[in-house]
């Protein structure tokens, strides 16, 4: 089991120190990734997604950012007490991470070469020479035409798509064992997003690397995800297989985002639902299940207490209340509404 | 470019003859020597005629001889002060540049620490004392009461550094101020987070990737900066008894030495034009977006 793990993180506290108070942007969160697998990390903005990835090789500025607690074990290593100095041959090595917005994560003022070649000669020893080859090798893997002409050019001669490319190719580098895309497909044309996705898929299995993919986009999602991680407000609300979010979402949370997505293969017309209200200020954070007030199943108990890990079959599990062996009624309940506001939507 | 050094001079030319007085007016003259001296040096001849020959002249690369210093022209007197002027701005330059970037580098870095509040203290001194008052300070303290460094005069390194600093202490505080912010903003940006997530130690982020980007937006002001220490010398010079073309300027404005004030003026035009250009070159250089749409034009 512990082979299977790449990475294994457990219970990440993270909290921001701020002028205005304490951000406690993430509240216990436990995920998983497997060797070879893709996790997406699924949220709406600000749900601690991006800060909870970055976390685990300290990526997030400290201060005013803090670890607070959890273990983060990378290939038996324990990540979070490690020296700088030992975080560093993992960052870039085993490591690679692609950021949102292509335009600004890079150097403008060096050569797109010289940003590849900086981490090959840093982890692996290459003379500028071989560096400057194999730089050039992976530019070609990511398809960018002409790879010995764009070795020496600028950022700012490179498109947005373009530059995701160079991105993939430094963060791919040096052979990594896990790839953390946050958002790689936020800035780009639609186009642009589709092309890059399939380049992820086909180097991930050339390469056979692991990849934690973070986004909010469940259309990109579906396209690359094994497994799928929904968080909400610093927590995470609901973990599957591609399968269990997509085809039986047990979260109300899930079950609403799913909703909201427009889907042009569906035969029956649909409405797509917005969720009603706004997440949770982390300022304070909620005593009971941060999505209660916007949820419509909101029971007593949801306001009170947090609710814990329930285990919906497999490796599904559901942090709420309606799981309970004790909410069963209310479950049924809700179920033959449901059913009733379906066969409504369809006769519409 | 020479259209406004052709501007500089006509508006000089004017200016200067509207003041009021002349240069012999004053001195212990009768008036018919007075009307001699005028007719020496065709001061006599109608504004416009002045103006057409001295253009003549300046064509030719000469810039007449000063009315008041006898049997000097203002060409070997640009020729004798200005390396004095440049070295004294450019010992200015050099610590305003070393001292002010590396106390804004520090003060960036170490943002909100006690060391950024030291550099910023020292900062706001230097941009609110102005340099002449900062000499005099010096050269009452350095010069007078410890004897560290001789008072004024020109004749050795030791006597370079008072002014030197006095001249270089304004500009060092802008940059000071300007890099710590530039740092702090590089420091934040999306590209220093990948340099990061590359493996890089914090020294090669410094180094490789938040200097280079930080000092962009302080060699663009670089030549506005210079001309700040060029025209700050003229002072400089005057108090600290330094024989630099500064020196020269200030007194020939109180003179009315027409030629002198022409000579000088046009000279220290063609300077910053000059320097300004460098600064242009020297962006490109930094910056490769820039030297790209050089290119392509």
């Amino acid at each position: 089991m512990a082979g299977e793990r790449l990475l294994d993180v457990k219970n990440l506290e993270v909290s921001f120190y701020t002028y205005a108070g304490k951000v406690h942007a993430v509240r216990g969160v436990s995920f998983h990734v497997n060797r070879g697998e893709t996790l997406a990390i699924v949220g709406e903005s600000g749900c601690g997604k991006t800060v909870s990835v970055q976390s685990t090789i300290k990526l997030i500025p400290m201060p005013p950012g803090k670890i607070e607690g959890g273990t983060v074990l990378f290939d038996g290593k324990d990540l979070t007490a490690m020296s700088d100095r030992d975080l560093q041959s993992v960052r870039g090595a085993e490591i690679g991470v692609i950021f949102q917005d292509p335009m600004t994560s890079l150097n403008p003022t060096m050569t797109v070469g010289r940003q590849i070649t900086e981490g090959l000669i840093k982890h692996q020893r290459l003379s500028a020479q071989e560096a400057k080859r194999r730089a050039i090798e992976m530019l070609s893997l990511v398809e960018i035409p002409n790879p010995k002409e764009r070795f020496r050019q600028y950022p700012h001669q490179f498109s947005g798509g373009m530059r995701q490319r160079v991105m993939i190719a430094i963060a791919l580098s040096c052979n990594p064992k896990l790839l953390i895309a946050d958002e790689p497909t936020t800035g780009l044309d639609v186009t642009i997003q589709a092309q890059i996705l399939d380049l992820m898929k086909s180097l991930q299995t050339k390469l056979d690397t692991s990849i934690i993919l973070i986004t909010h986009d469940l259309g990109v999602v579906s396209k690359l995800a094994d497994r799928i991680v929904v968080m909400y407000a610093g927590k995470v609300a609901e973990a599957g297989t591609s399968e269990d979010i997509f085809y039986n979402a047990l979260h109300p949370y899930t079950q609403a985002l799913l909703k909201s997505v427009p889907r042009l293969h569906e035969e029956t017309k649909r409405e797509l639902l917005a969720i009603p209200g706004t997440p949770p200020d982390l300022f304070v954070p909620p005593k009971g299940c941060a999505f209660a007030p916007r949820c419509s199943y909101a029971m007593r108990v949801c306001l009170d207490h947090q609710p814990g890990d329930f285990a919906a079959g497999g490796s599904h599990t559901v942090a709420c209340w309606l799981m309970d062996p004790r909410a069963a009624h209310v479950r049924e309940r809700h179920a033959g509404r449901a059913e009733d506001a379906g066969a409504r939507g369809g006769a519409s | 470019m020479l259209a406004a050094l052709w501007v500089i001079v006509t508006a000089t030319f004017f200016l200067m003859h509207a003041i009021p007085g002349d240069p012999f007016l004053g001195e212990k003259v009768t008036e018919a020597i007075r009307q001699n001296m005028l007719r020496k040096y065709g001061l006599d001849k109608p504004l416009w005629e002045q103006y057409v020959i001295y253009l003549g002249n300046l064509l030719r690369g000469d810039f007449g001889t000063s009315l008041k210093m006898l049997h000097r022209s203002v060409n070997d007197m640009i020729r004798d002060g200005f390396p004095v002027s440049a070295l004294l701005g450019l010992e200015a330059l050099a610590y305003a540049v070393t001292l002010g970037l590396l106390l804004g580098t520090v003060a960036g870095f170490r943002h909100n620490t006690w060391l950024d509040y030291l550099a910023m203290f020292v900062a706001l001194i230097g941009i609110s004392v102005p340099g002449f008052i900062m000499g005099g300070l010096m050269q009452y303290v350095i010069g007078l009461k410890l004897r560290w460094l001789p008072i004024a005069r020109w004749e050795g390194f030791r006597y370079t550094i008072m002014p030197a600093a006095a001249l270089g202490l304004g500009t060092l505080a802008v940059m000071a101020r300007m890099m710590r912010t530039s740092v702090l903003e590089v420091t934040s940006q999306d590209y220093i987070k990948t340099a990061k997530a590359k493996g890089l130690s914090q020294r090669e982020i410094v180094f490789r990737h938040v200097l280079r980007n930080a000092i962009l937006p302080i060699v663009t002001i670089l030549g506005p900066l210079t001309a700040g220490i060029v025209t700050g010398s003229f002072v400089i010079e005057l108090i600290f008894g330094i024989p630099g073309l500064g020196k020269y300027y200030v007194q020939s404005i109180f003179n009315r030495d027409y030629t002198l004030i022409l000579g000088t003026t046009i000279f220290y035009a063609v300077l910053l034009v000059f320097l300004n250009f460098l600064v242009d070159v020297a962006y490109g250089i930094i910056d490769p977006r820039i030297r790209l749409m050089r290119g392509r034009e």
